[in-house]
């Protein structure tokens, strides 16, 4: 592999010896950004929207950039490989922002408030920056305290259910009735159960990943092929080793597809807790934006919550395949 | 004691093999398993006596209970009647000095081949003072250079080296070995029937061999004991004096195999 690489390397200083390589796609993608730059600056705008000069700005910057990678990706080695990868994305980007600039401001195709060019997007970004960073931060405060809380329980549990039998005769069917029950359809109660509704709704959160980390947990552990107990009882293991050591491990895979599952959950759950009960966060911000039909803060905010929440789907994928990096197939 | 030693054949070889040895006594073994409130009887009134350091060999058809008495022995289960000792102390539950190899080696998947061969010390609390020891039988199954490896990178006949180290690195008295080589391709099983051969040589453990592989029982043991359909009853017993180490074709051993077979029930017809 890394042969190869070294081969692909010397290939291209040759080609850069002998002349200019030219990396196509980039040069299709500056040419369609340099496009939407000149649309958004040189067609008079039939609906207004602020940030259209920063917004132009940014894409014109985009694309001198494009301009540059498509004469020298072939230097910069692992990374230009990376880039030149997503080339033919960059181009459906830059077309992208040409047809949905013309469609909105330009044209009144799609209409306010509904619809917002992409320097609507930019502006709220742009003018409510104080406001999103406070919202970001609640967010992630009742996400971090309701899922951190609801999967440490839920796996604690789950090891309990799958380890001991009395446990689990007692423990499983209660799991089984209420683990269905959607996390939202508690929100009624717990607003009584709870002194605060910050309270209800990181038990909410954490009702939602813990439930599943629980089920999968315990069927992880209670599914340990008998012969590894065998084994380390053979070698001086006691219970606590065979817990910590031997099951525990065992069952990181079951773990993990319950961890996936409540991470998924805890994101839906959080947004509709947030809608109901919360003075910030990126839920509430939806809500109240709705209410004043501020539908380019409801887009721009949507945009921070994919980022957010793929990143964090992410950082569990990373964490996974170092955890489980003894699996075969995973490394 | 010093006597002892000073008339001993191979004095080098000695201390090594009175320090890792137990005597093992299965005295009027029966034992059942319950099957959906069936009972399913696997051993029948089995007399057996090992001397320390003796390698015997359990010959029998597959599934006659042979792997049974191997988790009686380990303590992993206790016996429905009669008992079983090591160096006439009633055996109760399993203890690091008697371990078992499988057959699959069942090496844990999450742990490196070091910390996999770590395992015993680790749940024992030795690996501090014995750390040493895991490089060191490492060596001796010649796989020292794979401490990092995880079990899935490794052949079978690496994976089953491993299982062994594992046991080895508690420096068991008693060596149950369930089958050790049977899932392994014939050319690793040869060589690692003559590596197990060289091990007991040099540590001396008691070794107790299930297999249904004459030629291996032949090759490795003292004394082969031939087991009846389930349940296990003892047919015949085969001293075998031969001195090692034991070549394949010695035409004694051909002999003996032609016997044990017939002894199993499998005449010797030309195919």
């Amino acid at each position: 592999m890394s042969d190869l690489a070294q081969s692909l390397d010397d290939g291209a200083a040759g080609v850069a010896r002998s002349g200019l390589r030219i990396w196509w796609p980039g040069l299709h993608a500056a040419a369609a950004w340099f496009l939407a730059a000149a649309i958004t600056v040189g067609l008079p705008d039939v609906i207004p929207w602020g940030s259209a000069g920063l917004f132009a700005g940014l894409v014109t910057g985009g694309g001198v950039a494009l301009l540059l990678l498509s004469v020298t990706i072939d230097r910069l080695g692992d990374l230009g490989r990376k880039i030149a990868y997503w080339g033919p994305w960059f181009v459906a980007i830059g077309v992208w922002f040409a047809v949905w600039e013309l469609t909105t401001a330009k044209t009144g195709w799609l209409p306010k408030p509904f619809f917002s060019p992409p320097q609507g997007l930019l502006n709220v970004w742009v003018v409510d920056f104080d406001r999103l960073l406070l919202c970001i931060g609640y967010s992630l405060r009742l996400w971090g305290l309701g899922f951190g809380s609801g999967i440490v329980a839920g796996f604690a549990l789950g090891v309990a259910l799958g380890w001991s039998k009395r446990f689990s005769y007692w423990g499983m069917p209660i799991l089984k009735l209420i683990g269905p029950v959607p996390a939202t359809a508690w929100i009624p109660c717990t607003f009584f159960f709870f002194p605060t509704t910050f309270h209800a709704s990181i038990f909410i959160v954490a009702l939602s990943a813990g439930i599943p980390v629980a089920i999968l947990t315990a069927s992880g552990v209670a599914s340990v092929d008998r012969a590894y107990y065998d084994v380390a009882r053979t070698l001086g293991a006691n219970r606590r080793f065979l817990i910590f050591r031997v099951a525990i491990p065992a069952s990181l895979p079951h773990v993990f597809v319950g961890l996936f599952m409540g991470l998924y959950y805890s994101f839906a759950v959080l947004v509709v807790a947030e809608m109901l009960g919360a003075k910030y966060g990126l839920g509430w911000y939806i809500q109240f934006q709705t209410a004043y039909s501020g539908y380019a803060n409801v887009y721009a905010t949507l945009v921070i919550m994919a980022l957010l929440c793929a990143g964090i789907v992410h950082l569990q994928f990373r964490i996974r395949d170092r955890l489980l990096a003894w699996q075969k197939g995973i490394v | 004691m010093s006597a002892t030693l000073d008339t001993a054949p191979h004095p080098v070889a000695a201390p090594a093999r009175l320090r890792q040895n137990l005597a093992l006594d299965v005295i009027g073994v029966s034992h059942a398993y319950d099957l959906d409130g069936r009972s399913l009887p696997v051993l029948d009134a089995i007399d057996l006596s090992l001397a320390p350091g003796e390698f015997v060999a359990l010959l029998g058809p597959s599934g006659c209970g042979k792997s049974t008495l191997l988790r009686l022995a380990a303590g992993l289960e206790r016996p429905t009647v009669g008992e079983i000792r090591a160096d006439a102390v009633p055996i109760e539950g399993p203890d690091p000095t008697r371990l078992l190899v499988f057959q699959d080696p069942t090496l844990f998947p999450w742990r490196t081949v070091w910390k996999n061969v770590a395992t015993g010390l680790e749940a024992r609390g030795l690996l501090a003072t014995h750390r040493g020891r895991i490089e060191e039988v490492l060596q001796l199954v010649k796989l020292d250079g794979f401490a990092a490896a995880y079990p899935h990178q490794l052949s079978g006949g690496m994976a089953q080296r491993v299982s062994i180290a594992r046991a080895l690195v508690n420096d068991p008295h008693l060596l149950l070995l369930d089958e050790p080589f049977g899932k392994l391709d014939s050319l690793t099983r040869l060589v690692l029937q003559q590596e197990l051969a060289a091990l007991w040589r040099e540590v001396g453990f008691t070794a107790l061999l299930v297999t249904h592989d004459v030629e291996e029982a032949l090759l490795l043991a003292d004394r082969v004991i031939v087991l009846s359909e389930r349940p296990a009853r003892i047919l015949g017993e085969f001293r075998i004096e031969e001195d090692r180490p034991r070549r394949r074709d010695d035409p004694a051993l051909v002999a003996l195999r032609r016997t044990v077979l017939e002894r199993l029930g499998i005449p010797h017809v030309p195919i």
